[in-house]
């Protein structure tokens, strides 16, 4: 690890729906400290959400690895899971393999990798049936618009 | 007194440091130096949680008095609607708007048929556009500071609606100029407000043009008066009935916008805590099937403000037994409400702007740099969250420490732990166990 990265670790627990989303949060935060702008730090908060629910919705343990650069953010989420047995079906959008319950409940409506795909800029996933399934998820710093201001935008009642 | 850019000041000589202010603040923006406390306004969102619970009445809103309305040649009050549920069963609104004209002000203006038109502009708005969803609601001031220190992402998608006080001091500014014949510079124009974060609407979010409101003054500071003022009728000196709307009557409570929607999909949000986890769930994308989200970081909605006097679950059956008595005499006509405004004037452009506390260094580099130490540091504190260094957490203090406002001597361990060093080395004397082992 270089001078110039920052990293930590985060755990993630199987079945832990009331803490779902607290290491995005979490990261979310560091990302800000660090003074990243914040379109980069929510498509970033993004991909790390939907790793981890899909961590909290299948698979026993995981962890999930964060650096960060001046130029990159990289994620790297391992866990210990039935795996995944066709990565191309789940990669579809749409697909799921969630039971009727989960999305009752919001979840799994298989957008979550394509979601992470489409909030990265490089995107891995390796997958062991049994085993587990690791993605790797790296999302590149905008550096124009770090520190940039938003503004409320208006727009015509008709 | 110690000043700050917000709705709420702390006066330095009254506090005791009981640090009772900075274990609730919800966005962790007190510290306590010196055995004082102190408001970091980057984190501040107003919502009053450490008013609350100062023993010392250290902690005030930054309002005005009623001493000085005089400057004004006719002044009026506007009325929000959660004012009616403060006082006993079957006082009826027309009852406190002539209370408030006999205690001094010229003209009690009532807000619920503002509400309800501006709920009607609401309803207009969610319905024809087409921008992200879901809106996210903007009369809760509190909320809006928190979605600009914590959440700038979702700036653009709170709904550019104005508020039915300004709407109604624009209206009314100009109806009683017109009607007195004096300059509009004449009217004062004073809200009645149940917390301070209101106050934010009349001094200004940066870059939002001046308010119509000349003033705003504390439920809490007027309720003796009122009270005591309270007729047996609704006669009132100006002579004018107001026609009071339910549906404007039902934004005193949570739920008062999201039930004229008529829509499934639409949430009403109470309490810091469930807004904080909403607002997450939003950025997150989670909620783009909601169309419209009411959100109020008061319990129950405004009933609970902190400048109120009456329990709020009082206050909540007080506004629904006022509405059960109205029954009928609470509907507004078409016509009616389109008097309150021109459709066009609904619309508001607030310029909120991103207020987070700002990265630890200007350069990204620097700034990984210093998180690494901040990182350090926060591993080599107890991470019990004490407080006695004068930060609510231990990330707090080493987040100052990396600012450069504070030490990590100022943790009593991290200090307890040197002082044994320099003990072990200077005297060559071994750690007292019996003072609680190392953290």
């Amino acid at each position: 690890m270089g001078e110039g990265t920052f990293s930590r670790e985060f755990e993630v627990f199987g079945g832990d729906f009331y803490n779902a989303g607290r290491v995005s949060t979490e990261i979310k935060e560091i990302l800000r400290q660090i003074g990243i702008g914040a379109a980069t730090v929510r498509r970033a908060a993004i991909a790390v959400y939907e790793s981890e629910m899909n961590v909290v919705m299948y698979a026993r343990h995981g962890k999930v690895g964060l650096e960060v650069t001046s130029d990159l953010i990289r994620l790297r989420v391992k866990d210990e899971g039935p795996g995944i047995e066709d990565i191309e079906l789940a990669m579809q959008e749409g697909y799921s393999t969630a039971t009727e319950e989960m999305r009752e409940m919001g979840f799994g409506a298989g957008m979550g990798l394509p979601n992470i795909q489409k909030n990265s800029d490089r995107f891995v996933i390796r997958s062991e049936v049994g085993a587990g399934t690791e993605l790797e998820i790296e999302v590149k710093v905008d550096r124009l618009a770090t520190c940039q201001k938003q503004r409320g935008t208006i727009s015509d009642e008709r | 007194m110690a000043n700050y850019g917000g709705s709420i000041r702390i006066d330095v000589a009254q506090c005791n440091g009981d640090m009772a202010c900075m274990r609730v603040c919800p966005t962790e923006a007190i510290r306590v130096r010196g055995g004082k406390a102190r408001i970091i306004e980057s984190r501040c969102i107003d919502c009053g949680e450490c008013m609350r619970v100062c023993q010392t009445h250290a902690i005030s809103p930054i309002t005005n008095s009623f001493a000085e309305l005089s400057r004004f040649d006719h002044t009026v009050a506007l009325v929000p609607p959660v004012l009616y549920g403060q006082f006993g069963p079957g006082v009826m609104p027309e009852r406190v708007l002539a209370a408030l004209e006999r205690a001094g002000f010229d003209c009690a203006c009532d807000l619920t048929m503002a509400c309800e038109a501006v709920n009607g502009a609401l309803e207009r708005y969610v319905r024809n556009s087409r921008g992200p969803r879901p809106l996210i609601s903007c009369f809760c001031p509190t909320v809006l500071r928190l979605i600009q220190v914590r959440f700038p992402e979702l700036l653009g998608m709170i709904l550019p609606i104005e508020s039915p006080k300004e709407i109604m001091a624009r209206q009314i500014r100009r109806a009683k100029a017109r009607r007195l014949g004096v300059a509009e510079e004449q009217i004062g124009v004073i809200h009645l407000t149940p917390c301070p974060a209101e106050m934010l609407d009349v001094i200004g979010h940066p870059g939002k043009e001046k308010s119509d409101i000349d003033g705003v003054i504390a439920i809490l500071d007027i309720y003796r008066t009122v009270l005591s003022l309270l007729p047996i009728s609704g006669k009132r000196e100006s002579g004018e009935r107001t026609p009071i709307s339910g549906v404007g009557l039902n934004w005193a409570i949570l739920g008062g916008q999201t039930a004229f929607l008529k829509r499934e999909n639409c949430l009403a949000v109470e309490g810091l805590r469930n807004v904080i986890r909403i607002l997450n769930d939003i950025e997150m994308g989670r909620l783009r099937d909601s169309d419209y989200v009411e959100l109020h970081a008061c319990p129950h909605g405004c009933v609970s403000g902190c400048l109120l006097v009456e329990n709020p679950y009082v206050a909540r059956a007080r506004i629904l037994g006022i509405l059960g008595r109205l029954g009928d005499q609470a509907r507004r006509s078409e016509r009616e409400l389109a008097e309150v405004c021109e459709p066009g004037d609904y619309l508001v452009d607030r310029r909120l702007s991103a207020q987070s506390p700002g990265p630890l260094d200007s350069d990204v580099g620097r700034a990984i740099a210093k998180i690494r130490r901040f990182e350090e540091i926060r591993q080599s504190l107890p991470n019990i969250n004490c407080g006695a260094c004068g930060a609510p957490s231990c990330t707090a203090l080493a987040d100052d420490v990396v600012r450069e406002e504070a030490q990590t001597s100022d943790c009593v361990f991290v200090a307890l732990r040197q002082l044994r060093s320099e003990q072990t080395r200077v005297w060559d004397v071994p750690p007292v166990e019996k003072y609680g082992g190392e953290r």
